[in-house]
């Protein structure tokens, strides 16, 4: 996989027995830059292997990059002019961040849930289909199983099941990005992003979400940023631990909790910083 | 805990100088409303939609004038605002970090501060001197450049309220720009965009001088857009500064009705935006 030795000792399935052995993202000495002549450096030379089906937490002080990874994952930054990448993103054997890999494709593969709970203005059924009938030609029962199944996946369908033609923006916060998830999921990708997805929730939504987390690892490869610990504790099997825009260690969460090799991660954990 | 008094008396300047300020716009709009009214009271009755403009000594209505202002305005409203839709569209979306965005937005704030009077005479130039006559398309077309810059800016800065992260949820989905613009960002920013068109029509409702230049007025009934065409605001303008009494009182009554029909544009605008703002 990785000749260097960095990358070696960085890479989770070299440290003890790690949960998962297939690779579902490999990133390779991606550099990431905000503005002009590259001025601000937010990621440096990063390398990474993120394992299939099973939850990845990427923790770290605020502006340390780790947001930033997770939009370059799905060139989702490509919105935005002065803002690139370069390095690679291999999945599935291609590295998405070639300009040639066509960007849709891409996010179809990769789904991508926020911080802030985005449902789209109209139905709850429409958002689960929105993206859904842009992919595929459905019949309308069909459309209506996979409308279904999205929902039941996102633990919402015993919620929704009797209002799916009521506004999204009537339901309730965690609701709402439990709908995210199910919109995201509907179309069957193979990697789920989070980012920061529970910060704006109650602590009973959180839950929920979190329970949810651990529910879609089956069936996706999952990696989410969180500020929050206790949260990465709680749902990953895998921790990345990054500082200033480089990834200071990777490993299994157990080890990087109670057993960290770097002081960095130390003092971060510990809450000395950040 | 107190209060102290020096707050207390700001606060209660503050308040009497809002209030006076609002009492003060008020009293004009209610004034001219009431004035309209009772000048124009006696026009008021059935005979103002049915008959047409009389000729001096004799009675008549306004039916051809509200025709006339009716058909330009919808002209006008079909041929602007879809151009200034797409237009603001462009300049919130598509051009976002572009120059020519820049330019065009400029332009269109020339455009939006441009003395009607000249986009009149524009329109002059480029339809009625070259077709030979006066024509309702010539003052269609003048309106709608009146309405294009309105809808132009409405509709850019409706969309610019959107924020970002509904964009990025949709891109994050793999949507293209115009799917994620037509299906996401037009409704949710439908209700503004409503609100800046509905704003050009009780804008371009009123507007005499444009039309002085390119539908001209006609005192019969004339359905075609090919010819000189009447309208209410060139009515207003002829009869109120003509020396018949009967004419004073239909320009009075025409005053009026276009009155009450911008406030009641207005009005509809207002619940519109709650209406947005509730969903």
């Amino acid at each position: 996989m990785n000749d260097t030795a960095t990358a070696l000792r960085l890479s989770p399935t070299n440290i003890g027995s790690a949960a998962a052995t297939r690779t579902a993202i490999e990133i390779r000495d991606l550099d990431f830059y905000y503005g002009k002549q590259g001025k601000g450096q937010a990621l440096k030379s990063v390398n990474m292997s993120v394992p299939a089906n099973s939850v990845t937490a990427i923790i770290g002080p605020s502006g340390c990059g780790k947001s930033t990874l997770l939009r370059t994952i799905n060139r989702i930054f490509e919105m935005y002019p002065d803002q690139y990448a370069t390095g690679e993103i291999v999945i599935d054997g291609a590295n998405v961040l070639d300009r040639r890999y066509p960007v849709s494709d891409l996010r179809r593969l990769v789904g991508m849930v926020f911080q802030k709970p985005t449902p789209f203005p109209s139905s709850i059924r429409a958002n689960v289909a929105f993206a859904l009938s842009y992919y595929e030609r459905l019949s309308k029962a069909e459309l209506n199983d996979r409308i279904e199944d999205a929902l039941r996946q996102a633990a919402l369908w015993d919620e929704v099941k009797d209002k799916l033609n009521q506004s999204a923006l009537s339901l309730s916060g965690g609701q709402q990005q439990r709908l995210c998830i199910a919109r995201t999921i509907a179309v069957r990708p193979e990697i789920l992003l989070l980012d920061e997805a529970t910060s704006a929730l109650d602590p009973i939504s959180t839950a929920k979400v979190e329970e949810l987390i651990d529910e879609l690892r089956q069936r996706f490869s999952i990696v989410i940023v969180t500020h929050n610990m206790q949260q990465a504790a709680r749902v990953s099997q895998n921790t990345a631990f990054f500082h200033l825009g480089e990834l200071i260690e990777f490993g299994r969460t157990s080890d990087i909790f109670t057993n960290p090799r770097e002081q960095r991660t130390k003092d971060y954990i510990t809450g000395r910083y950040g | 805990m107190a209060i102290p008094a020096r707050r207390r008396i700001a606060d209660v300047v503050a308040f009497a100088f809002a209030t006076a300020a609002t009492v003060f716009g008020l009293f004009w709009l209610a004034w001219i409303l009431w004035t309209t009214l009772r000048q124009g009271a006696a026009a008021l009755s059935p005979a103002l939609f049915r008959d047409m403009t009389p000729p001096p000594g004799a009675t008549g209505g306004l039916l051809n004038a509200f025709y006339g202002s009716g058909v330009m305005i919808l002209l006008g409203l079909v041929l602007g605002a879809p151009v200034g839709i797409a237009a603001g569209t462009y300049l919130a979306e598509h051009g976002r970090y572009s120059r020519l965005a820049a330019i065009v937005s400029f332009v269109n704030d020339i455009l939006l501060s441009a003395p009607s009077i000249v986009i009149g005479l524009f329109v002059y130039e480029l339809v009625v001197r070259p077709s030979g006559h006066f024509s309702g398309y010539a003052g269609a077309i003048a309106l709608a450049m009146i309405l294009l810059p309105i809808v132009t800016r409405t509709t850019e800065e409706s969309l610019r309220l959107v924020p970002d992260q509904m964009r990025e949820a949709g891109f994050a989905l793999g949507l293209p720009r115009w799917r994620v613009t037509r299906r996401i960002l037009y409704k949710a920013a439908l209700s503004a965009i409503l609100t800046g068109v509905l704003l050009g029509v009780a804008r371009i409702a009123g507007e005499t001088a444009p039309l002085l230049f390119t539908a001209l007025n006609n005192q019969f009934w004339s359905s075609s857009l090919n010819g000189p065409l009447a309208n209410v605001p060139v009515v207003i303008f002829q009869y109120a500064m003509s020396p018949y009494d009967e004419w004073h009182v239909l320009a009075w009554a025409g005053a009026f009705i276009l009155t009450a029909f911008v406030l009641l544009l207005n009005i509809s605008v207002r619940v519109l935006a709650r209406k947005g703002k509730d969903r």
